[in-house]
This record gives structure tokens, C-alpha cells and sequence, in this order.
């Protein structure tokens, strides 16, 4: 009796059949991942208040990825009651949009700091990052007292361009203007009124008390206290939190 | 190619056909359990994605409705549905009442301690032992008052809290970075406070630093340096130093000035909430009653 008996025998036995046949498989795996996202016309959330980093934030961002801060701290706020209750409402894919690289983390040997934007006073932020045991006894966080030495920012126009190429949406203003915001926001006797007009409610501060330098300890908290408070979430509704 | 199935002679299982050097391959079938759980997750796996929202497709939530940010609201909404009676009795009962209340005090210091872990303990520390620039609150010793109606007041509204009109707050003066004193006068002024606590090392100067003293501190720290609580105005004449109590530490506090931030938290937490930090504090070691 002529018959084929379609089984693995067959397959394994034709290499050109077991090709195409494994070439098939794939694809439906593949294209059942891909296709639906095409009719998603963004995974972010539309909510008000995301601006890009100032340059001073950005610089400091440098820094907390230098030191690798995202080893023990996560910037990952889920979606749990008890989350939400220590740090506040859950992270939106929004509030990361223009992180290069994210720093969401996986690990929280220390607390989350997705919201810790003005959680404690720029002082506080300075004595801890420069003795936690100071104000923690019990932290096992090293001392970044050596944060106090002066901020190289010679390439912060091209770090901004470069972000902008990636895809952060910095006007020709920002990038022109890059060293002038940075010293801006650091140096809060100055007139920021040029600086604020670019960077909305970013808070002209300098950490460390030390007007003579704009130091690394500035960059660094000067990101820290933004963390989180982009967004106001008194105007967020669900349905704004809905993919479209 | 032979299609007949050749069977082993021992166990009477098919084989695959192939041989090499003279052994061939049992074609053992599958554990009928493997295989029967293994149709279970395909079809487990199915149900899923009917279910739940498994596809990035706007609008496909799944039969259930599920999301995992609906579900930490649910857990929240039920969490304080639960909490809410006695929440409601803490918000009503004034402070004095709840201490005496035996089911209101233990709910409120449990719910304080959790608090004061998240929100406090960053300045105050863990145990609310406190460190230096930041006021210890696990002692009796109290810069702005130490009953529960004054703790509950500097929680609101805090101390020099910058966004908060209801702040109290007092200003200890540049006394020598502003000219008022000269760095002689602060050495006499600080041997004096010294002399306070019996620790000075320098009689003359500490006897030229009394004048000193009654004309520029006596109208806050008190004439003897027993401190204000009308404007927080730390008592000067025990161990209790927030800023230290060494020499070098008086004088800078003397040339420079002071003044910590406490935060005002009316407008961010609840006031249930403020209501158990309250009582919890006070339990650290409070004892002034009303």
C-alpha cells in the first residue's frame, strides 16, 4: 500500500520540508508577539507635566548611573497596594519616557526613589549622600562625600544633542542654551527667568550651600528632587492611563 | 524504506527503526500523564488569554476585566473600607481622648510607628533617637512643647515649613557673621553657656560672657538659659545639645546661627494619619500630659 504516514519520521527525514516547516513555526510565534502592537498607537500613558531633563538634572543622572545607584535602588513604583502606600502612585510608562538608559532596576537593597523628589529637604539629600550613617544609623549605603568636588559639564551641549538624537524632544533653544540652564539652575541668586521659560517649574537650587562651585553633589540632587513629581496626579484620570 | 514496525522482543515496544553497530532505539511512548498535563497547559494557556488581558490589542482586557492597576486600586478601596471605622474614630476622638481609650491607643501607636517609619524616621531616625540638626523624639525634652495638642500642632504645620502659614517659627541670629557680636564677645558668650553645665574651662571669660548673655539671649533662652517654648528656644542649661555642645560647635552656632526645617504635613498625609503619628511620638517617651 502506497502511503505516507505523516509523522516526526517524515519531517526529520526531508530537510528542505523540516526548513520551511520550522521557518513557519517561528513566524506565527513571532508575528503573534508583533502584530497587535501595531495596532496600539502608544504604550504610553498621556498625561501632563513630562518634560525632558534640565541639563543640571541630566548631568546628575550621569552621575547616578556612574556610581551605579540602580545596583541596590530601583525607580519602579508597581502597582501594589503596599507600594503605593510607602511611595506613592504606582510608575507610569510616561514618567520614564525620556530615560536613556532607563533606571528602573531590579533590585532595592535601598528603597525605591521613583518618587523621592521632594520627599526630604536638598540639606537632607547633602548630609546623607555625603554620611547616610549620619542621619540612618542603620544604612549600609557607602558615602559619596567625594561628590563634593567641582562638575565637569565642558560637554553638556553635546550630551543634549546626542539625547536629542535618540529621540529626547530638546528644542534648538535647550541645546544651544545647555551650559547657560546648567549654571542657571544651579546658581539660584541668578536671574532664571531665561532657564525657567525653557524647563517649566524646575526648581533653581544649590544643594550644598557652596555658591563658589557648581559641584556634583548639586547635579546629583538636583535629579533626586525631580524624581516622581512630573506629574500631577490630581488630573489623571484612568482613562487618560489607557493605551491607544 | 520499510514501513513495517519492528517491535523489541523483550519489552514488545516499538522501535524507531534505526540501527546503529547493531543497537536500536526503543520508540517508547510518552507517560500518558506527561502528555494528558502537557494538553493541559495548551489549554490552560488558552483560557489565559480569553481571560485575561494577554494581547497588547487595545481593547482586549480579557473576559475577567482584569488589570493589574484595577487591582491595586481594589485592594486599596477594600483596605480602607476596612481601616475606615476606626479611622473615622481616630479623626473625631482628640488626642487626650484616644490615650485614654485602651483599643484607640495600641491602633493608633501600631498605625503611628508604621507612619513614622516611612515618613520620620529619614531625619528622626528608626526609633525616633534622632541625630544631630534633627531633634530626638524617643526623650521628654521638647524645643516647641511636648503635649499631644503642641506634637500634633508642630506635625501639621511644622517649623520654619516654607509652604505652610500656620508654621511657627524663630530665628536664632548670625550673631557674628552679622556684626552684632564681635568673635571676642561670642568666646565669652559661649564660655558662659559653657558655665551653664559647669563645663567651662576659661572663669573670667565665662563671667564677661553673663553681660553678654543678658543682653543678647537672656530675651529667649531665659535669663538663667532655661529655654522658650513660646519660641522654641532650647534650654541651655542641660545636656541636651541638637546642634552639639562642644566649644567649637557653640561657636559656630553663636557666629552663624541655626534654624532646622521641619516639614509641615498637614496638606500630605491624612489627618487620621497625623492623629497616630501624634500619639505614637508622644508614646516614644512623652509624659506631659495636657
Amino acid at each position: 500500500m502506497f502511503g505516507i504516514r505523516f509523522n516526526h519520521g517524515t519531517i526529520e527525514r526531508n530537510l528542505i520540508l523540516l526548513g520551511v516547516l520550522t521557518l513557519i513555526t517561528i513566524s506565527i510565534g513571532g508575528l503573534v508577539q508583533v502584530i497587535p502592537l501595531f495596532t496600539v498607537e502608544s504604550t504610553i500613558e498621556r498625561v501632563g507635566g513630562i518634560r525632558p531633563y534640565t541639563p543640571l538634572e541630566q548631568a546628575g543622572r550621569d552621575i547616578y548611573v556612574r556610581e551605579g545607584c540602580y545596583t541596590c535602588h530601583s525607580q519602579m513604583v508597581r502597582p501594589f497596594r503596599d507600594e503605593r502606600e510607602r511611595y506613592g502612585h504606582y510608575s507610569l510608562a510616561a514618567e520614564s519616557m525620556f530615560d536613556k538608559p532607563f533606571q528602573w532596576g531590579s533590585k532595592r537593597t535601598g528603597p525605591d526613589l521613583a518618587r523621592v523628589g521632594g520627599r526630604y529637604s536638598d540639606e537632607w539629600q547633602v548630609m546623607h549622600l555625603r554620611d547616610p550613617r549620619h542621619l540612618v544609623p542603620e544604612s549600609i549605603m557607602p558615602s559619596y562625600g567625594f561628590l563634593d568636588r567641582p562638575l565637569n559639564y565642558a560637554d553638556i551641549k553635546d550630551k543634549l544633542a546626542t539625547l536629542r538624537a535618540a529621540g529626547v524632544p530638546y528644542t534648538d533653544a535647550m541645546v544651544a542654551n545647555a551650559r547657560e540652564d546648567l549654571e542657571a539652575q544651579a546658581r539660584p541668586a541668578e536671574d532664571g527667568s531665561a532657564f525657567s521659560a525653557r524647563y517649566g517649574r524646575a526648581r533653581q537650587m544649590d544643594p550644598d550651600g557652596n555658591a563658589k562651585a557648581i559641584t556634583e553633589m548639586d547635579a546629583l540632587v538636583a535629579y533626586l528632587q525631580m524624581l516622581g513629581t512630573l506629574v500631577d496626579f490630581s488630573e489623571v484620570t484612568p482613562e487618560r492611563l489607557r493605551q491607544q | 524504506m520499510s514501513h513495517a514496525v519492528e517491535r523489541d522482543e523483550i519489552t514488545g515496544t516499538a522501535t524507531t527503526g534505526h540501527e546503529w553497530d547493531g543497537i536500536r532505539e526503543l520508540n517508547t511512548p510518552l507517560p500518558k500523564w506527561w502528555l494528558w498535563t502537557f494538553y493541559a497547559t495548551i489549554a490552560f494557556a488558552l483560557l489565559w488569554v480569553i481571560l485575561y488581558p494577554a494581547l497588547p490589542i487595545t481593547g482586549a482586557t480579557g473576559l475577567l476585566g482584569h488589570t493589574a492597576r484595577g487591582e491595586a486600586e481594589q485592594d486599596r478601596l477594600a483596605q480602607s473600607a476596612a481601616a475606615e471605622p476606626m479611622l473615622a474614630r481616630l479623626r473625631g476622638a482628640d488626642p487626650d481622648a484616644i490615650i485614654a481609650d485602651p483599643d484607640l491607643r495600641a491602633y493608633a501607636i501600631a498605625g503611628g510607628r508604621v507612619a513614622f517609619a516611612n515618613t520620620c524616621a529619614g531625619c528622626h531616625g528608626a526609633g525616633g533617637q534622632g541625630a544631630p540638626g534633627f531633634p530626638t523624639l524617643a526623650d521628654d525634652e521638647w524645643l516647641w512643647g511636648g503635649k499631644l495638642a503642641e506634637v500634633e500642632q508642630t506635625i501639621r504645620h511644622g517649623i520654619r515649613a516654607p509652604d505652610d502659614e500656620a508654621t511657627r517659627s524663630s530665628l536664632m541670629p548670625r550673631f557674628v557673621a552679622d556684626g552684632m557680636l564681635t568673635g571676642a564677645q561670642a568666646n565669652d558668650v559661649v564660655e558662659h553657656v559653657l558655665s551653664l553645665t559647669g563645663r567651662t574651662t576659661d572663669a573670667a571669660a565665662a563671667t564677661r560672657g553673663a553681660a553678654v548673655f543678658a543682653e543678647n539671649c537672656a530675651s529667649c533662652h531665659g535669663e538663667r538659659g532655661m529655654g522658650n517654648r513660646e519660641m522654641g528656644a532650647p534650654n541651655l542649661a542641660d545636656q541636651v545639645w541638637l546642634f552639639g555642645g562642644d566649644k567649637a560647635s557653640l561657636l559656630r552656632t553663636v557666629s552663624l546661627g541655626r534654624g532646622g526645617v521641619m516639614p509641615a504635613w498637614e496638606k500630605r498625609l491624612d489627618p487620621a494619619t497625623i492623629r497616630m503619628l501624634t500619639v505614637y511620638i508622644h508614646s516614644l517617651g512623652g509624659t506631659e500630659a495636657r
